[in-house]
């Protein structure tokens, strides 16, 4: 047990490196995501955000470092976690319909072997009914929008019951109803107690999105509540001189009135 | 065209082994790595050459053995030379399989001498010599049921490929569509992985014998294309594998037989035909399908898209 990252945190990252090809993409990352959140991961492109998360969940290997889930190592907390790939990750010409890929999210408990049932396949029907998209159910998942897409990954990770969401740019390329539909689904998990980590690129959208922040950039640069961390002085240090962008960080900073 | 019990027999064993490849083959499609069965399908080779040399004897359990080794061997190194030598995954593919392949083939030249493996038997098969060698199955003082040796060969592996899937079909549709949750959630898609290639790899020696190393990715891969054109459900495009894979046996060995007499031509060869055939199968259902070429231009015509 390492006294800084004490088992009450739902996630603890210590002293984490990944290095793609020796060529480091994180660095020496030290984390606490508290209980209950709604936690952002917003950085530049190539900040390693995704990889971040992945590397949480052993989809890459870790060049150093540990992560802790409620302070016990990742493997034996596999049951406290959904995970949602960023869209493009899957061939959605698979030959699958959205609720065969809702029920996917209920293999974990299931195990080896054993059969999807009646049981499964409606808990998967109501998933997809709180994303708004029940009437789809049975539709193969390359005739779906983009937006529709999305919400199947997310009444995926809501069937797998977790404590902790790790979700990657749900955001990305949406609709703004979906988009609505999202925030309002991250927005009932929290409600219930439960903490969500989503990697995030709108800096426009972080304040009212998010109550906790991570700042990255290859390494930590800030990570606290949204109030104190989403500052002009925090953007810069992780943006540096990515002028464009700057235009957004001051938008986004004259919204919340900061 | 004069039918004995030898066209039942070559029939039934092109059909097992049709159904054999077409099974592993759905999940190579659907993971894009159809050419991986290409690649495994030659690799086997070397491994069939060390395992004969050592036994001595061809269709043993050592040249099950050695073949199904040099298969996952060959997803293993492909693997290995993508990761480590940076190399993309295709081009890895090709350097792997052909160096093995080109192994196997100077093993079978250097014994030649005292080893009735051929190169030629292993490019092609051997399917019109399958009836030489028969076992019995049931016998009775009125009736005698025999089928070829390699009928039983092929058709174990029909059977274990159908155990597989049967078992493992969630793990092995969950891990080909989204290997990421596959991981989180436990199931290890790499093993799932190395099982596939495996299946791959018993399957393709099994069929080996009898068709050939090169028509064996036809069957590997052409009739879960063609289904893949009809269906986007995964059991049905099981079935319709399986099924076009059946009738691509059927009407090659048929055609193999009656084509060439319309031109005043000798018999040709069935293997040959059967690939021939799913080949030409796939071709008219890509255009009349469902979403057939044909199809899209006659619904055009009948109703012009608003500008």
């Amino acid at each position: 047990m390492r006294p800084e990252h004490p088992p009450e945190f739902p996630l603890a990252i210590h002293d984490l490196t990944v290095a793609y090809h020796r060529k480091p993409v994180l660095w020496d990352i030290e984390l606490n995501v508290p209980q209950g959140t709604l936690a952002g991961i917003v950085g530049p492109n190539g900040a390693g955000k995704s990889t971040l998360l992945k590397a949480c969940l052993d989809l890459i290997p870790k060049t150093s470092g540990e992560v802790l889930i409620y302070g016990k190592p990742y493997e034996d907390q596999r049951d406290l976690i959904a995970y949602v790939p960023q869209r493009e990750s899957v061939d959605w010409d698979f030959p699958v319909s959205a609720l065969d890929v809702v029920v996917m999210g209920t293999y974990r408990k299931l195990g080896w072997f054993k059969r999807v049932g009646k049981a499964q396949r409606q808990q998967a029907r109501e998933a997809l009914e709180q994303v708004g998209i029940g009437h789809l159910a049975d539709r193969q998942i390359s005739q779906l929008s983009g937006g529709q897409q999305q919400r199947v990954f997310l009444a995926r990770a809501l069937v797998q019951d977790a404590e902790i969401y790790f979700m990657d740019e749900p955001f990305a390329a949406v609709d703004a109803a979906t988009e609505q539909a999202v925030i309002e689904l991250l927005q009932n998990l929290n409600a219930k107690g439960k903490t969500v980590l989503c990697v995030h690129h709108d800096l426009a959208t972080v304040s009212r999105y998010f109550d906790h922040l991570v700042l990255l950039n290859m390494r930590i640069v800030a990570s606290g509540p949204t109030s104190e961390t989403f500052t002009r002085e925090n953007l810069h240090k992780t943006y540096g001189g990515k002028l464009n962008l700057l235009d957004d960080v001051a938008e986004a900073l004259k919204n919340v009135g900061r | 065209m004069n039918w004995t019990v030898n066209d039942l027999h070559i029939i039934l064993v092109g059909v097992l082994c049709a159904m054999a490849c077409a099974l592993p083959g759905v999940f190579l499609l659907l993971r894009r790595m159809s050419m991986m069965g290409d690649a495994i399908s030659h690799a086997v080779l070397p491994g069939l050459a060390v395992a004969f040399l050592v036994s001595g004897s061809r269709a043993s359990w050592w040249m099950f053995f050695g073949a199904a080794l040099a298969g996952v061997l060959t997803a293993l190194f492909t693997q290995w030379i993508t990761k480590f030598g940076k190399v993309e995954r295709g081009a890895a593919m090709g350097i792997v399989f052909t160096t093995l392949f080109a192994v196997g083939l100077l093993l079978i030249e250097q014994g030649a001498g005292n080893v009735d493996l051929d190169a030629g038997c292993v490019l092609y098969g051997a399917l019109e010599y399958t009836p030489l060698n028969l076992v019995t199955l049931f016998e009775t003082e009125e009736f005698l049921i025999q089928i070829p040796h390699a009928a039983l060969v092929i058709g174990s592996a029909l059977l274990l490929n159908i155990l597989i899937i049967g078992i493992f079909y969630k793990e092995l549709t969950l891990a080909s569509f989204d290997p990421g949750l596959a991981e989180t959630q436990g199931f290890r898609p790499k093993v799932i992985h190395y099982l596939l290639m495996t299946m791959v790899a018993v399957t393709t020696v099994a069929a080996f014998e009898s068709v050939g190393s090169i028509i064996v990715i036809a069957m590997l891969i052409v009739p879960p294309a063609t289904a893949f054109l009809i269906t986007r459900r995964l059991p049905l495009l099981i079935g319709l594998s399986l099924a076009l894979a059946a009738a691509s046996a059927i009407l090659g060995h048929l055609s193999s037989q009656a084509l060439p007499a319309l031109l005043g031509l000798p018999e040709t060869m069935s293997s040959g035909m059967m690939a021939t055939t799913s080949g030409f199968l796939f071709l008219l259902v890509w255009l009349l399908g469902p979403q057939g070429l044909l199809k899209k231009q006659s619904r055009e015509l009948v109703a012009p898209p608003t500008p």
